[in-house]
């Protein structure tokens, strides 16, 4: 026959495919190009950029109260972690004094916002490994925080509760039985969650020693959040640089040292436990006081740079803000969790096999309009 | 991968993982058999008692009392604060019949549902109260041109003492 299958022979082939941009495993338009070779990844290269929306550059015509509702069509899970972040920078440039009440209300939404991304993040790992029993579990439980939300802030996803120097309106009379019932619910049904995922032989078989990132790597990518904590690196920002109420609040950094996705994942089921016990210090003990501290109609930061972090749901999200002392800003950069942690994909699947792939990248947590923005 | 040493192993394994699937399975089991604990909405059918909560923000409207009287000077605080170029006024000059002094007034309250985001600056933003969110949600129309909407009600008027 030809030579050119004599030289062939036994050996194999690398070759192309293109998973997504359309695939329902990415949730969301992310294309990777993944080099396989039969069923064996050998390099992953993520094409980004299909719902890029230029964000930053918007920012640049809108005044600093209107930064702030964009902000929610980044990461649309953490959005009032988003919001925080931009009013935190304003305040900080404004040099504004927060009433005590806005830093507690906004700790506590944090934290039932993590909360409603984890539960969701939960259910869709599940389904990702092929088990939808999970996901309707997690939204089953996930509505009753975001019916919190649309009692008190108006809307269940895109809240845009935050404004700079305080909050858009006090909490609802509701906000606080609601949140302890809610509370009461959940830590009787995160029990659940453990038994129908955590210990199911399939899911370990295909989460245990998969998708290993060492601490080195996860440092150099600068993954953080739960995924940079499963490597053993301790980078939550509410503990190294407290912001709002976390100061006065007890809580532990998750921290696993295993690196695969077993460890990535239990970070979190971990972090929703530590996340009620935050709620649980704070609900019962919010100030009295102004929602909202005055603030000028038009905002001006006086010129300079200035830069904030927060801990959201998927890792450390800064807000830099270049002023040049006039209404919008010069220049607003976001450094989202998600651009970095899907640059350390790569490192993790070489040598994995594709079905591995899909439960390493719900481990990782990607929301694509975070990392295209 | 693990490497099985021995039979006790090989049964034990098969023992935990099956253990491991009828724990999950208990769970399931449990709501198959409690219906009552099931949470989910038959929306269509329970429209007519389905209550959205206060806050719920749905669209702009511009409150008219009975007197289709509104409370919008035209001062166009909305227009300004609305990011996305949701909201245009347009205004007119209207002459008053007592003292003969010529005022501003909306002629046209324009709101684009298709451009809002529903992040509720515009209320925020008006000095007069005179708009508020409202709480319908069903929005979805065959023409996009109908997502365009006049907030005034044709004929309505200013409410006497909101200038001052």
């Amino acid at each position: 026959m030809s030579t050119e299958q004599t030289v062939l022979g036994n050996e194999t082939q690398e070759y192309f495919i293109n998973m997504g941009p359309q695939h329902p495993s990415t949730h969301g338009v992310l294309r990777l190009l993944l080099t396989l070779d039969g069923e064996i990844i050998r390099k992953v290269e993520p094409h980004m950029g299909y719902i890029h929306r230029s964000i930053e550059k918007m920012c640049e015509k809108d005044s600093y109260q209107q930064i702030v509702h964009l902000t929610d069509r980044m990461d649309y899970l953490s959005c009032h972690i988003n919001n925080e972040a931009v009013c935190l920078t304003v305040e900080m440039g404004l040099q504004l004094e927060i009433p005590e009440r806005v830093k507690v209300i906004r700790t506590i939404i944090s934290e039932l916002t993590r909360l409603a991304s984890h539960q969701l993040w939960w259910g869709v790992m599940g389904m990702d490994l092929g088990a939808i029993t999970g996901f309707l579990y997690g939204f089953r439980d996930r509505e009753l925080i975001t019916d919190i939300f649309e009692e008190t802030c108006g809307a269940r996803l895109t809240m845009n509760y935050n404004v700079p120097g305080g909050l858009m309106f006090d909490i609802h009379p509701n906000f606080q039985k609601r949140t302890k019932e809610f509370l009461a619910y959940f830590k009787k049904k995160l029990p659940e969650y453990e038994e129908l995922l955590t210990g199911n032989v399939i899911f370990e078989e295909r989460t245990k020693g998969i998708g290993y990132i060492s601490k080195e790597d996860v440092i150099s990518y600068g993954v953080t959040g739960p995924s940079g904590r499963g490597s053993g690196f301790a980078c939550d920002i509410r503990k190294l640089h407290p912001y709002s109420a976390y100061d006065r609040v007890e809580f532990k950094e998750i921290l696993y040292n295993e690196g695969d996705s077993y460890a990535r994942y239990m970070v979190r089921m971990d972090e929703m436990k530590e996340s009620m016990h935050i709620i649980d210090q704070l609900i019962d003990n919010i100030p009295e006081g102004d929602y909202k501290a005055k603030t000028k109609a038009v905002i001006k930061l006086p010129a300079g740079e200035y830069y904030q972090r927060v801990e959201t749901a998927r890792g450390e999200l800064g807000v830099y803000i270049i002023s040049d002392n006039k209404k919008s800003p010069y220049r607003v950069k976001f450094r989202s969790p998600g651009f970095s942690n899907l640059s350390a994909l790569d490192t993790m699947a070489k040598g994995c096999k594709i079905a591995d792939l899909v439960a390493m990248m719900s481990t990782l947590d990607l929301v694509i309009p975070d990392i295209d923005r | 991968m693990r490497i099985i040493k021995n039979i006790g192993q090989y049964f034990g394994e098969i023992f935990h993982a099956i253990k491991s699937l009828l724990t999950g399975m208990k769970i399931t089991g449990y709501y198959f058999f409690h219906p009552k604990e099931i949470v989910t909405q038959q929306y269509p059918e329970n429209r007519d008692t389905l209550k959205m909560f206060d806050r719920f923000r749905g669209e702009v409207v511009l409150i008219h009392d009975s007197n289709n009287e509104h409370r919008c000077t035209g001062c166009s605080a909305c227009e300004l604060a609305c990011p996305n170029g949701t909201i245009e006024i347009i205004n007119k000059k209207e002459i008053d019949p007592e003292t003969g002094k010529s005022t501003k007034a909306i002629d046209q309250f324009v709101y684009h549902l298709s451009m809002c985001t529903f992040c509720n600056l515009c209320i925020i933003a008006c000095p007069t109260d005179a708009i508020k969110m409202a709480q319908t949600f069903e929005h979805s129309v065959f023409d996009r041109s109908k997502l365009t909407k006049v907030l005034n009600n044709p004929g309505s008027k200013l409410m006497p003492g909101i200038r001052e």
